[in-house]
C-alpha cells in the first residue's frame, strides 16, 4: 500500500536550508479563491463606506442648515410668469438650468398655478414663517399655537411641522438604559458562573444556551413583548399605559443579553488560568477568585461588552417599535409610553416626502445614531484588543 | 436532422421570449397599504379574466407608491390620500402634466373603544377634545372617572392625515398618543384595554365597539354602516384614489382603470370592507 503523501512534500525543490518546508506556490485555484475572497471583504468594507457616505449625503442638509420647512411662501402669480427673467423662473419653481431648458410655456405655467395652490393652502399661522428644521427649533422648546406653554414637540405630520428631537433622543436613552440596568446583571453573573465556577459538564450546555438567545428574531421578541410581558407587567406595576418604556426596555434587554454574555465570557475565560491557581494557592475560595481576581481583571473587557450592548440596544427597531407604544412625550418616567430614534425612522420614513425635510431630518437621525453606535462599538473593540494584549503581557 | 430541429427549436425560443417580453408591459401598482389588499383583489380577478394581462401590486405607503410615480417605476398609484401639492410639482417636472385622480372606493373611519366602555357616543367635538389631549377623563363626556388613553395611528398613514385633518380640524394629536402600525393593532389593543379609544377602518375583533357618531350635539348619532357610509349620514368617511401618468392611460391599463370603477370592480370594494363610489361621483 502507497504512503498517502502531502502534495508537493516529496519535492526538494520547496525545502529550504533546514528542511522546513515553507513558501511553497499556491496552486492557481487556490490562488484565485483567495483573490475572490480578499475582494469580497473589501467589497464589505467599501459598502459600509458607501452607505455612511450615502446618509451623509441625505442628511447634509440639515447639518448645514440649508433645509427651509417654512409653511408660508412667496407666491408670484401666474400672470406675473412674463414679468419674470428665465433665471428668476428657474429658481422660484427650484428647477436645473437642464431641466428648465426642456419645459415648454404650458408646463412652466402649469408648475406656477400648483406653487400658487400649494401655498393658498398654507394656514394663517403665527409660526407659519418659521422654518422649523433649523438647529434652534430642533432642540430648544418652543410654544407652537394651540399649546400652554413651550413644549418640545415632535410632530412632523402638520400645518406646521414640529421637528423637536429631544422626546425622540430621551426615549431611546430611556429604552436603552432600561435593557443595560436588566440585561448586565444577568449576563455578567451567567458569564461569570459559565466561565469561572461552572463544572465543565454544565458549562458545555449552558453557554450555547445562552448564546441561542441570540436567534430569536427581533420582531418575535417584540411580538412577545407585545402581547404577553406588557400584559404581565402591567398587571404587576399598575402602568396606566400597557405599552411603555419599561417594556419595550426589558424585551430589549433580553435581546442584548446573548451580546453582553458572549463578550463578557470571552474575556474572563481569556484571563490565564495563573491568576485562579494563584489566588486558589494563596487559600482565596474559587469564589474569591472569581469575583476579586478575575473579574477586576477583565473589567476592560466587561466594560466593553458593555459598550457593545448599547451599540445594539439603541440601534435595536423592531422590538421597540412594537413595545415601547411610541408617544413622543418629553418624560423621564418609565412607565409612559415612549419613541425612540429607531422606530421614528421605520415608521416615517416610508411616506416622507422623498427629499423634503421631513425626509432629511430622519437621515439626520440617521446619521447621528450611526455616528453613536459607532464610536461606541469602535470603543468596544479598541478596548477588548487592548486587554488582550495586556492579559498576553504584550503591553 | 438533429441540426433542423435544432434550429426550430432555437426560433421557438426566441418567438417564445418575444412573445413574453411584449406580455411583459405588465401593469404595476404601488402605494397605500390601506388599498393593498383591495388592489390586490382587482388584480386577481381582472387578470382572470384576461389571462394576457399581468398586474402586479405592491404597498409600502401612499408616500412611498407617489415617489415611484414620479420616477416612473410603478403605472398606478395607489394612495389613502390625496396628492399632496410638492408631489404635483415632482410629477410635472416629470410627465409634463399633472398626474390624473381616479376616486375608486370609499371608506368609512370608526371610532373603537372597549366593549366595557359604557360611553356609546360621541360628538365630533368630543372627539376632537380627545384626541387633542383637553379631555383626558372619560368622565367629561359621560363615562366612569377613569383616565382616557389614546391609541392612534403612525404618520406615515393616509388614516392618520384624515383623520387629523376631518376631527382635529388640523390640530396635533395629544403627544401622549400612542402610534399603531395598523388598524389591527389598535383593535388588539383596545380590546385589552377598557379605557382606550381608537380608531380606524372597518375591523372585526373580539370586545371591542364602533362608537355612533353625531356631526355635533343636535345631530342623532350614526352607526358607521355601509348604508350610513354611502349616504353621506356617517360623518367620517374617506376617498380612496388610483393615481396615473396621463400619458401612460390608455390601452390596457385605461381598459383596467375603467374596469375598476364600473359595476364589477366596485362590487369587489364591499368583499374587503370599503363601499363603492356612489354612481354620479366616479369619474
Amino acid at each position: 500500500m502507497d504512503m498517502v503523501d502531502l502534495p508537493n512534500a516529496s519535492s526538494p525543490s520547496h525545502l529550504s536550508w533546514n528542511g522546513v518546508r515553507r513558501g511553497s506556490r499556491k496552486a492557481p485555484l487556490e490562488w484565485v479563491l483567495e483573490r475572490c475572497i480578499f475582494l469580497v471583504s473589501l467589497s464589505a468594507i467599501v459598502l459600509v463606506f458607501l452607505i455612511f457616505a450615502f446618509v451623509l449625503r441625505e442628511s447634509l442638509p440639515v447639518f448645514l442648515g440649508r433645509v427651509d420647512s417654512t409653511v408660508a411662501q412667496r407666491v408670484i402669480p401666474a400672470d406675473q410668469m412674463d414679468t419674470l427673467s428665465s433665471a428668476d423662473l428657474a429658481k422660484y419653481l427650484d428647477l436645473s438650468e437642464r431641466e428648465f431648458s426642456e419645459m415648454d410655456r404650458d408646463t412652466l405655467r402649469l408648475m406656477m398655478e400648483v406653487k400658487g395652490e400649494s401655498a393658498a393652502e398654507a394656514p394663517l399661522d403665527k409660526d407659519a414663517g418659521v422654518n422649523t428644521a433649523s438647529w434652534r427649533y430642533l432642540l430648544l422648546p418652543h410654544q407652537w399655537t394651540g399649546y400652554e406653554k413651550p413644549s418640545y414637540i415632535w410632530q412632523p405630520v402638520s400645518e406646521i411641522h414640529k421637528y423637536n428631537v429631544v422626546p425622540l433622543f430621551i426615549g431611546s436613552l430611556k429604552t436603552t438604559l432600561v435593557a443595560l440596568l436588566f440585561s448586565i446583571p444577568l449576563a455578567l453573573g451567567a458569564a461569570l458562573y459559565v466561565s469561572q465556577l461552572a463544572p465543565p459538564r454544565v458549562r458545555e450546555w449552558l453557554k450555547p444556551a445562552i448564546e441561542m438567545l441570540a436567534g430569536i428574531p427581533s420582531v418575535v421578541l417584540g411580538f412577545f413583548a407585545l402581547i404577553v410581558m406588557a400584559s404581565v407587567l402591567q398587571n404587576l406595576v399598575g402602568a396606566e399605559s400597557r405599552l411603555n418604556a419599561f417594556v419595550a426596555g426589558i424585551a430589549l434587554g433580553l435581546a442584548i443579553i446573548p451580546v453582553l454574555f458572549s463578550i463578557a465570557e470571552d474575556a474572563l475565560t481569556s484571563v490565564p488560568r495563573s491568576y485562579t491557581q494563584a489566588a486558589l494557592a494563596l487559600g482565596a475560595s474559587q469564589w474569591q477568585a472569581a469575583w476579586q481576581v478575575v473579574l477586576p481583571a477583565a473589567l476592560p473587557g466587561v466594560f466593553a461588552a458593555v459598550l457593545l450592548g448599547f451599540g445594539r440596544a439603541i440601534g435595536e427597531t423592531m422590538i421597540v417599535l412594537m413595545a415601547s407604544g411610541n408617544a413622543s412625550i418629553l418624560s423621564w418616567n418609565l412607565l409612559d409610553s415612549t419613541r425612540t430614534i429607531t422606530a421614528t425612522i421605520a415608521a416615517e420614513l416610508a411616506e416622507a416626502v422623498f427629499g423634503g425635510h421631513h425626509y432629511r431630518i430622519l437621515f439626520m437621525l440617521g446619521t447621528l445614531l450611526f455616528a453613536v453606535t459607532f464610536f461606541t462599538n469602535l470603543l468596544g473593540e479598541l478596548i477588548i484588543h487592548r486587554l488582550n494584549r495586556r492579559l498576553e503581557g504584550k503591553a | 436532422m438533429t441540426s433542423r430541429f435544432l434550429i426550430l427549436f432555437t426560433f421557438g425560443i426566441a418567438l417564445l421570449s418575444a412573445l413574453s417580453s411584449t406580455r411583459a408591459g405588465a401593469i404595476t401598482a404601488k402605494g397605500s397599504d390601506t388599498l393593498v389588499i383591495l388592489a390586490q383583489k382587482w388584480a386577481e380577478v381582472y387578470m382572470r379574466k384576461n389571462p394576457s394581462t399581468t398586474i402586479q401590486v405592491t404597498g409600502g405607503g401612499s408616500g412611498t407608491g407617489f415617489a415611484a410615480l414620479q420616477n416612473r417605476t410603478t403605472d398606478l398609484c395607489n394612495a389613502s390620500r390625496p396628492i399632496k401639492s410638492k408631489e404635483v410639482l415632482a410629477c410635472i417636472r416629470v410627465f409634463k402634466a399633472k398626474p390624473t385622480e381616479y376616486r375608486v372606493c370609499l371608506d368609512g373611519l370608526s371610532v373603537y373603544v372597549s366593549e366595557k366602555n359604557p360611553v356609546a357616543n360621541l360628538t365630533m367635538d368630543q372627539l376632537k377634545q380627545i384626541f387633542t389631549g383637553k379631555f383626558d377623563n372619560w368622565k367629561q363626556v359621560g363615562g366612569p372617572d377613569k383616565p382616557i388613553v389614546l391609541y392612534s395611528r403612525e404618520n406615515s398613514s393616509g388614516t392618520y392625515e384624515f383623520f387629523k385633518e376631518h376631527v382635529l380640524g388640523g390640530s396635533d394629536f395629544a403627544a401622549r398618543a400612542q402610534t399603531m402600525p395598523g388598524t389591527a393593532a389598535v383593535v388588539q389593543a383596545i380590546a385589552r384595554d377598557p379605557y382606550g379609544i381608537g380608531y380606524g377602518g372597518a375591523a372585526y375583533a373580539e370586545g371591542i365597539r364602533a362608537l355612533k357618531i353625531s356631526k355635533d350635539s343636535q345631530s342623532a348619532p350614526v352607526e358607521p354602516t355601509q348604508e350610513n357610509v354611502a349616504n353621506g349620514t356617517y360623518p367620517i368617511w374617506r376617498y380612496l384614489y388610483i393615481y396615473v401618468n396621463p400619458a401612460l392611460d390608455r390601452g390596457e391599463i385605461a381598459a383596467y382603470l375603467q374596469w375598476i370603477r364600473g359595476e364589477e370592480g366596485q362590487e369587489l370594494v364591499k368583499d374587503v370592507g370599503y363601499f363603492p363610489v356612489p354612481k354620479d361621483l366616479r369619474n
